[in-house]
């Protein structure tokens, strides 16, 4: 069969550093694959090597059935990027950045220009598509970055953690426009911190720490294995906690923690307790003002996986000497 | 040979359709319009390169002139050519490496180096773009001299002589300052290396007074110094007098410069990219 994209027994040293030690994985086409790791786990170098940014030591890399080494300049014609080391040129302004990328691409002017105004559109910067990009927010930055990448209207895109950064409102926003963009039957490598983002993201995940692949599967296998899901709730009226404490319990199968005033916390195994959660709290007519499904941090993944906890954030790559 | 049938073509997943001729040069074109676009839009680069000759010229005509030469006038007719070389030195100098090098540092290169297009294009597109920055800062010199004075005293096919060999001298001597820009490590770096090598460069030569005039030391310095030749090279195509030999030096140096600087800086971009 052949995939999106793929990467098999990829090794890349950096001097005495091993940035990737024989990582493996792979992509069905149109879907989403999210690595997953701390800083130094070795994502964006396995994200170069995709993007021919980079070539690896030893292993195979390739792109829509074609090899990244042997072949790069095919790949480069079925590939987008955006990310942290790949940027766009923050004197020009927004439209400016995508017609010269769509020129770069051989479209022809009228087509680039077209093309620019149409992602421009999509990603909400019509208004600040003849500002310089030096005056965008964080936000605006990387929709840009996300435009960017769309220009060629390529089979693949790498999105190397296209969300760190930006405040939790700015991320749903740059999560709408990814969805967007894999709902056009794209195949996107997405790499993060966090483990919601893949979540919400990803139809598959590759967990990455210190140059090895140590978990893999679907987001709910994965949350099978590292476990932690929680649902919190608060509720409005604290005379009220009580019966929304048997609603939990009754969900869950076990009593939930009060872990501060009217607010209460309880495990749960599956996505179904949540709707079922907010079915019966309606049923009873308790007012909540907070209601989460929360996910473990990459940092409890990280433990419940290895048994360590995450290394100290380190400059991934960098030391290319 | 009649009924054979057409083999399926084997399309692959590129359309070769898209692919257009002259890739190099549309991509290094359509890069050097974006170094013109930061001109437009940063301009105090091109102001410094502008600036810098034209203060010189006013502090050293008006202020040494009369010393030096007698009167100010002819002193502007002795200096302004070297001013042209001193323009040009000073372009190239002053943008070329710290512009690379930031365009390397924010990621800029690493997005055009995703994309299907020549992997010297960037280089080239900056470098074309520089061209066309120096005949700018050219043009306006040529212009505040011509208000404060000065006079071509040969033709106008040899001062656009004068004005060619300058941009070509630039051009070449830009590579060793690509070089700078490709393996410092950030604009401070660059930036060092640019004062380092600018005042001996642009003011070791016999700009202000006549070569003869200064000690045995620096004359020996001024005779080798490559830009010495471009402003006598000047001085002949704008004034008359010897044309021939400095002009013959100036070539020679440029084209040195440009064999012995560029494939250094070409292999050291691969090598950082």
């Amino acid at each position: 069969m052949r995939y999106g994209f793929q990467a098999e027994a990829l090794v890349k040293r950096f001097g005495t550093n091993t940035a990737l030690s024989g990582v493996d994985f792979a992509a069905r086409p149109g879907t989403v694959l999210s690595v997953l790791g701390p800083n130094g786990a070795g994502k964006t170098t396995a994200v170069r090597i995709l993007a021919t940014l980079l070539r690896p030591d030893s292993g195979t890399a390739m792109v829509g059935g074609v090899d990244v080494v042997r072949q790069p300049a095919r790949v480069r014609r079925l590939i987008g990027i955006a990310g942290q080391d790949t940027s766009v040129d923050e004197d020009l302004t927004g439209a400016e950045n995508l017609v010269l990328i769509g020129r770069l691409l051989d479209l022809r002017k009228a087509e680039a220009t077209a093309r620019a105004t149409e992602l421009l559109e999509r990603f909400e910067l019509t208004e600040a598509a003849g500002r310089r990009v030096a005056t965008y927010s964080g936000g605006m930055r990387r929709r840009l970055d996300l435009a960017a990448s769309m220009i060629g209207r390529p089979s693949v895109i790498f999105l190397d953690e296209p969300t760190t950064g930006l405040d939790p409102a700015k991320r749903e926003e740059v999560w709408r426009m990814i969805r967007t963009m894999a709902g056009d039957g794209t195949t996107v490598l997405l790499t993060t911190q966090y483990l919601e983002e893949a979540d919400t993201l990803s139809d598959d995940i590759v967990v990455l720490g210190q140059g090895k692949v140590i978990a893999n599967g679907s987001p709910d296998e994965l949350k099978q294995i590292v476990g932690g899901q929680a649902i919190q709730l608060r509720v409005a009226d604290q005379a009220q906690a009580s019966e929304a404490a048997a609603i939990l319990a009754g969900v869950a199968g076990h009593a939930p923690d009060q872990v501060g005033p009217g607010v209460l916390t309880v495990p749960v195994v599956g996505d179904a307790a949540f709707t079922e959660v907010v079915r019966q709290l309606a049923a009873a007519n308790i007012a909540v003002t907070e209601l989460s499904l929360r996910l473990p941090s990459l940092d409890e993944v990280f433990f419940t996986l290895t048994g360590r906890h995450t290394a100290e954030p380190e400059r991934e790559q960098e030391v290319a000497a | 040979m009649t009924a054979t049938s057409v083999p399926s073509q084997s399309t692959g997943t590129v359309p070769e359709s898209v692919k257009r001729p002259y890739g190099l040069l549309r991509h290094s074109l359509a890069l050097a319009g974006r170094s013109l676009i930061k001109v437009r839009r940063t301009p105090e680069g091109l102001a410094h390169a502008v600036l810098i000759p034209v203060i010189f010229l006013v502090m050293f005509v008006y202020l040494f002139g009369g010393a030096v030469s007698g009167n100010t006038k002819q002193y502007l007719q002795f200096i302004f050519p070297a001013a042209l070389v001193m323009t040009v030195i000073i372009s190239g100098i002053m943008i070329t490496g710290v512009s690379l090098n930031a365009d390397i540092r924010t990621g800029v290169f690493e997005r055009f180096r995703s994309l299907p297009i020549g992997r010297s294009a960037p280089l080239i597109g900056s470098v074309v773009g520089d061209l066309i920055r120096y005949v700018i800062s050219l043009v306006t010199v040529f212009a505040f001299g011509y208000l404060l004075g000065f006079r071509v005293e040969t033709g106008f096919l040899q001062a656009l002589a004068a004005g060619a060999l300058t941009v070509f001298f630039g051009f070449c001597l830009s590579w060793g300052y690509v070089l700078a820009g490709v393996v410092s490590r950030d604009a401070a770096g660059v930036q060092g290396i640019v004062t380092l090598t600018m005042f001996p460069l642009a003011f070791g030569t016999n700009m202000v007074a006549p070569t003869d005039t200064l000690p045995g030391w620096l004359q020996a310095w001024v005779k080798v110094n490559p830009a010495s030749h471009a402003m006598e090279a000047c001085r002949g195509l704008l004034l008359g007098g010897p044309v021939a030999g400095p002009v013959m030096r100036t070539l020679l140096w440029s084209v040195g410069l440009l064999a012995f600087f560029m494939p250094l800086a070409v292999r050291a971009y691969r090598r950082r990219t």
